[in-house]
């Protein structure tokens, strides 16, 4: 796309966003509030030799990304909650092959078929723990339409980095509000994108880590006769069912995010730096809170907001460094609540929770942390 | 050179032979399929970096894990959509999937019936053998009704699938049936479709004498080997009736349709990179 200023609205700059971090892969089935994502897609990918295919259902198509993303491809697929309930068990196996996939989950009103066209932020612990089993996963979460363009760069680039999926969330607000964007020049663009490491000859064993816990990634049709598999295996990619490979591997599986967090992190503090009270928020809902703020600070009152964009892993850190009262608002009865509960340390911490179809209004963020 | 050699020759280089013993059961017929398919892929003459092999989950789904060229062992179903990707990323490579009945029409059913619609470009070796093996011997969507397994101890009340048939329904350009019996026809047939386009389906009547025929007054891998070759008859313009599975009755194989020239979905989706180019 060319350099400029452009109004888009979220769903069309997340497909944009993507194809600027270099993904020539989508497959996907229409969902609302993400099906504008597979629209731009579909007209956008052949214009520039990429690839775009609706397939017959959610299962489908993130199986199809998964098997793209082993030809070296940057691949994605967008759906929304009740499609990531569908998608849940091959994010595990992408976890467990070590398959770089972004998946977008565009939320919306839940549970169930819920509220298709409406905001919601239910799906923050299934982002998390949506697949079975014990795994890291990054998330991500943008909260306008530039910043959801910008941060597709880093949702792919994280994927490729730590041959991991990474969930790219946005809200049925930000996908369907238009906002003006801009999009820089090519060569700017491409000097960011991060390309996975691949073998440098036939390895011994494709699963055999480097010192940062991530294996070099073979590619298909180049030799390298890679077997991959959901089982738990060994270096070679080989089945092995006994105690100690399921240790060494889910162990490394975890380790390489953990050990990489501070770089996954991306948290903006906003007027924090003074405050007594701190609002945790993050999404179309933290658009309310920064209202809500910026109201309290032309009162006098020291309130800030912590707006986390990397959801998972948790930014710790981010909350433990603050002495202050806690508020977490958020389009649920309370998820990332217990997140920051667990690490508040004393400080208190309190949910302001609404059951999504729409965000907060400034006045009633105001009215739960005690009044301007 | 001896004979056990001559028959080796080339097709321990396809194996993973670090990894035998297989999995799978004395008398098991996967592992005649998976020879078929290995000889058919030497005649073929087909550069083994460019092979990949995608099965699903199960007693066949293992087959990926034994051949030494790029193999992928999916999640239960997935096996199709999975090869889809592969093969509209990168439609140079031969792009097989080599998986069972239960995995492919059952849980992966839908994924069959619209991957064969589309016409991509890949082969299905789908291994039948009547039950869910890796399980213990359930009843699946291709037991013959009247059949005896661990979830029908009073006979199946299940209808079957006519794989071929359906196969044929929808559009799909090379359909075949035979059975582990027939393994020269078998590896004919493979040879035959791997040097074809489009949604191939080679359907393998296969023997469980461990869960399926032991429950089925066929004890052993010999005695379900010859009902196979008693019960068979090859009829390549058999009826929709024929090519109906019932229990203990006739098991009608042959080449039902071989179809060329059909545009395959990557030959399409050229056409639309072509146009959408165009549109610029």
């Amino acid at each position: 796309m060319k350099s400029g200023y452009y109004f888009w609205s979220g769903d069309i700059a997340a497909a944009e966003g993507a194809i600027a971090a270099g993904c020539r892969f989508y497959a996907g089935y229409p969902i609302t509030p993400s099906s504008e994502i597979a629209e731009r897609m579909a007209l956008r990918l052949p214009q520039i030799g990429g690839k775009f295919i609706q397939m017959e259902d959610e299962i489908g198509s993130i199986a199809a990304i998964i098997g793209a993303s082993w030809t070296g491809e940057r691949a994605m697929t967008a759906t929304s909650g009740p499609g990531i309930s569908l998608m849940n068990e091959n994010i595990g196996l992408a976890i467990m092959m070590e398959a770089p996939i972004v998946v977008v989950n565009a939320m919306r009103g839940d549970p169930s078929t819920g509220l298709p066209t409406l905001i919601g932020q239910g799906d923050l612990m299934q982002a998390r723990y949506g697949s079975h089993g014990s795994y890291e996963i990054i998330v991500l979460y943008p909260n306008s339409i530039q910043e959801t363009f910008d941060l597709m760069m880093d949702a792919f680039n994280m994927a490729e980095k730590y041959r991991v999926p990474v969930m790219y969330l946005i809200d049925a607000l930000l996908a369907h509000m238009f906002e003006r964007v801009y999009v820089p020049p090519e060569e700017e663009i491409e000097r960011k994108i991060i390309r996975r490491k691949v073998p440098n000859k036939v390895p011994s064993r494709p699963f055999e880590p480097d010192d940062d816990l991530v294996p070099p990634m073979p590619l298909i049709g180049q030799g390298h006769k890679i077997h991959a598999t959901g089982l738990t295996h060994d270096e070679r990619g080989y089945p092995n069912l006994t105690p100690k490979a399921q240790e060494k591997l889910v162990r490394r599986l975890n380790e390489k995010i953990i050990k990489h967090e501070r770089e996954i992190w991306k948290v903006e503090e906003y007027k924090t730096e003074d405050a007594d009270k701190i609002i945790v928020s993050f999404g179309g809902e933290s658009r309310a809170v920064r209202n809500a703020v910026n109201s309290a600070r032309k009162n006098g009152k020291k309130v800030g907001m912590l707006r986390l964009i990397t959801l998972w892993p948790f930014p710790h850190e981010f909350i433990k460094k603050y002495t202050a009262d806690f508020y977490v608002a958020e389009l649920n009865y309370g998820q990332m609540y217990h997140k920051v509960r667990e690490y508040a340390d004393g400080n208190n911490v309190k949910l302001i929770a609404k059951m999504g179809g729409e965000i907060h209004t400034p006045n009633e963020i105001l009215k739960e942390i005690g009044g301007v | 050179m001896s004979l056990m050699e001559d028959l080796r020759y080339g097709v321990e280089d396809l194996l993973r032979t670090e990894r035998l013993p297989h999995v799978w059961c004395p008398g098991c017929g996967i592992g005649i399929t998976l020879n078929a398919f290995l000889r058919a892929v030497l005649r073929r003459k087909i550069d083994p970096n460019k092979l990949v092999v995608v099965s699903g989950i199960g007693c066949t789904g293992r087959a990926a894990g034994y051949v030494n060229v790029d193999s992928f062992h999916t999640t239960h179903g997935r096996a199709i959509p999975f090869a889809i990707g592969i093969k509209f990323a990168r439609p140079e490579l031969t792009v097989v999937v080599f998986s069972g009945d239960g995995d492919l029409f059952a849980i992966g059913g839908n994924h069959f019936v619209n991957a064969a619609r589309r016409n991509h470009s890949i082969l299905v070796i789908a291994v039948n053998n009547f039950t869910y093996g890796m399980t213990g011997g359930q009843h699946g969507p291709t037991t013959p009704t009247g059949a005896y397994t661990t979830t029908t101890p009073y006979g199946n009340p299940d209808r079957p699938f006519n794989i071929p048939h359906l196969a044929i329904s929808l559009g799909a350009p090379y359909v075949a049936r035979w059975t582990t019996y027939h393994v020269n026809q078998l590896q004919n047939s493979i040879y035959k479709a791997l040097g074809m386009k489009g949604f191939r389906l080679i359907e393998v009547i296969s023997q469980c004498p461990t869960v399926y025929g032991r429950r089925n007054s066929m004890r052993t891998p010999l005695s379900m080997m010859e009902y196979f070759e008693k019960n068979s008859i090859v009829k390549n313009d058999a009826s929709f009736e024929e090519m109906e599975l019932k229990y203990n009755e006739k098991i009608v194989v042959g080449e039902f349709r071989v179809a060329k020239d059909i545009p395959t979905y990557e030959e399409r989706y050229d056409e639309v990179i072509r146009r959408a180019k165009n549109a610029d």
